[in-house]
């Protein structure tokens, strides 16, 4: 294999990782204050269409990206509505919103199947793209990607060193200690499942506006339960998410790449592979991790006091 | 002005419980009555033509009663798992690989009579859905994977493997290129009862429903599984046999989704074919919640949902609703049913500020 199959390859895994990418920073966030929502791949599909519809409609692909966020957030404000006042099992909520997102988004999605939207184009950096190698695999993409890059390091240093990241993760950690503390541990879990939302709304958003540039039903094929893997294997961490996020773009694109190349090997079984290493990738960190890198009160509801 | 405050119920109500229900339900309907609205489709029409189409006349009750066979197998399954605060998300995949054992059965065994092709096929999709519950309890166990995940994108594999058979080696050469195996022989398609378009397969509904009532409620496996659903420390602490537990309950929850996909290949569709997979093992998840996990319940709630599922054929026809409409019932009624059963065990006083 040469350079010219490679760099192309290397410059697509980082675009279709993306859409994965700022969905597993947005399930990260959400995980952190001790909220699971499985409802990734719902709000994923709301934020595509709400992001494709707005763009078709008014022309204009930024206001259509930050619609995905604000719908993705809107959709994950159920899960709030059911984990965070109604008390419901977090796990089930989830998979009812994937559910319900799913079904929403194919029914409002329907009219305009096949349809295409101005997106968003690639935009070389000045200087950067020029450098060897990297530049073309790196900063030669469009804004969307360049602004995944900062997410993760703007989410490590609000985590480590603000007053609000420390206490978002001592409510996903310990809720009794956060209260005792003074904190408003569920205004917490507010904001942690609707920026997690919005960030999940924006990988849906990058799908139908510049990865695929037209709307289908399904659009994100099972995206959203692998940012749900990769917050995993990411033990939490954002940074290590660019890697997952990335090891998948690459398997996708790879994938693609010998479709369109007409290998014999059947498309169904070529489409198994992102899945299959989800599996391998999940099973792999879970038997090397400690067990211990969850927040530890991911997934338990605080009680109202009485 | 009104304040209101919320208290834990000292006793967990229960006369009101079907109200919640009812209550979640009717809210759900008109949720979804809101959304054809905005579609610009009448929303009371709609709705009347669901259930007329659901429940309106015997033949559409029998179409519900096929549907409901395949969704009542899956969702008794799940509830197996659940529990067990063991998240089987992966019926529908379960359910594909049941289809595909049982097809490999109907294939490999043309000529043979009934009695000897109809029990092979039972246990060739027992044994395949078992497998694929059998590989996530394994990994969860063993490697600590989370079954969510690892059952959930097991479906997309069962799925994508039930593609790759039917669009290669298992096409029928006479399908004019449609992805579909050619059709069973006689002896391998499960019977109608009397002059109904009813199945056999409703008799193994009825067995297993029983048989998981009785296993539950009167062995002393059933005991320790439920007793380990509800404090998996405490079990362990007890010397339960926790990780037996749970592969038994994995495998007897996929193998009950591989009958689902046995019935539907066999007795509904007469072949294998990529139109099989309708997402009865999501539907599964929702019936089981609503059923709280009770087999009796299960039935009911999955014969409603069936009707959900006939009915909105009709929309289909009759309003050009597409079929996702299904998903957003679904998925409201799972969610508005969460909410309720906050009031179980909560109740809100109201109080005047002073």
């Amino acid at each position: 294999m040469s350079i010219e199959f490679f760099l192309p390859l290397l410059a697509a895994a980082v675009q279709s990782g993306t859409p994965v990418l700022y969905a597993t920073l947005g399930e990260i966030f959400t995980e952190k204050s001790g909220v699971l929502n499985l409802g990734v791949e719902g709000i994923m599909m709301i934020g595509a269409l709400a992001a494709f519809v707005t763009t078709m409609l008014s022309g204009s692909p930024i206001l259509g990206f930050l619609v995905g966020g604000c719908a993705g957030a809107v959709l994950s404000g159920i899960h709030g509505l059911v984990c965070l006042v109604f008390q419901g099992n977090q796990v089930v909520s989830g998979l009812a919103l994937t559910i319900f997102g799913v079904g929403l988004a194919d029914y409002l999605g329907t009219p305009y199947i096949g349809q295409a939207a101005p997106g968003f184009n690639p935009l070389p950096v000045p200087i950067l793209s020029k450098i060897p190698f990297l530049g073309s695999v790196f900063f030669n993409h469009d804004s969307l990607v360049y602004i995944s890059y900062i997410i993760p390091m703007l989410m490590w240093l609000f985590f480590r060193y603000t007053r609000w990241g420390l206490g978002l993760r001592a409510v996903g950690e310990y809720p009794p200690a956060a209260i005792a503390g003074g904190l408003r541990v569920i205004s917490y879990r507010w904001v942690g499942i609707l920026v997690g939302g919005c960030l999940v709304g924006f990988g849906g958003a990058y799908l139908s506006l510049a990865y695929t540039h037209l709307w289908t039903n399904g659009l994100s094929a099972g995206r959203g339960w692998i940012a749900v893997a990769l917050v995993i294997f990411a033990f939490w961490d954002p940074m290590r998410a660019m890697v997952g996020a990335y090891l998948f773009g690459g398997v996708m694109a790879f994938q693609l790449r010998l479709q369109a190349a007409g290998t014999h090997v059947p498309s169904s079984l070529l489409l198994m592979l992102p899945y299959a290493l989800t599996v391998m990738v999940l099973v792999f960190s879970s038997w090397k991790g400690q067990g211990t890198e969850a927040p530890a009160a991911l997934g338990v509801n605080i009680e109202p006091p009485d | 002005m009104l304040r209101f405050k919320i208290r834990k119920r000292q006793e967990p109500l229960v006369w009101s419980s079907c109200l919640i229900l009812f209550g979640a339900l009717v809210l759900s309907i008109a949720l979804s009555a809101v959304m054809l609205a905005l579609q610009g489709k009448p929303p009371l029409d709609a709705m009347v033509l669901l259930f007329k189409g659901a429940f309106g006349s015997r033949w559409a009750v029998q179409d519900c009663l096929i549907k409901a066979v395949p969704i009542f197998l899956c969702s008794l399954g799940v509830a197996i798992a659940f529990r067990l605060q063991i998240w089987n998300i992966g019926a529908e995949g379960q359910y594909a690989l049941g289809a595909i054992g049982a097809t490999w059965v109907a294939l490999q065994l043309p000529d043979q009579p009934w009695f000897v092709v109809l029990p092979t096929m039972l246990a060739m999709s027992f044994i395949a859905g078992g497998f694929w519950g059998f590989i996530p309890a394994i990994l969860k166990l063993r490697m600590r994977a989370n079954e969510i995940i690892v059952t959930l994108m097991f479906n997309y594999l069962a799925i994508l493997f039930l593609d790759f058979l039917v669009y290669g080696p298992w096409k029928d050469p006479i399908s004019f290129g449609f992805p579909m195996t050619r059709e069973f022989s006689a002896s391998a398609i499960v019977g109608k009862i009397g002059n109904t378009e009813l199945n056999w397969g409703i008799l193994l509904c009825i067995l297993s429903g029983i048989a998981i009532g009785v296993f539950f409620r009167y062995t002393r496996i059933g005991y320790e599984l439920k007793a380990s659903g509800e404090n998996i420390r405490a079990a362990r602490y007890a010397g339960l046999p926790y990780d037996r537990l749970v592969i038994l309950a994995m495998v007897l929850s996929g193998a009950l989704a591989g009958w689902a996909g046995f019935l539907e290949a066999s007795a509904t569709i007469n072949r294998l074919q990529p139109s099989i997979i309708v997402g009865y093992g999501y539907t599964a998840i929702v019936v089981a919640w609503l059923a709280r996990l009770n087999p009796l319940y299960i039935g009911i709630a999955s014969f409603l949902l069936a009707g959900f599922r006939v009915g909105l054929e009709n929309l289909q026809l009759d309003l050009q609703v597409p079929a996702a409409f299904g998903g957003i019932m679904e998925g409201l009624i799972l969610l508005t049913v969460l909410m309720g059963s906050f009031f179980i065990d909560h109740r809100i006083e109201l109080r005047k500020k002073l």
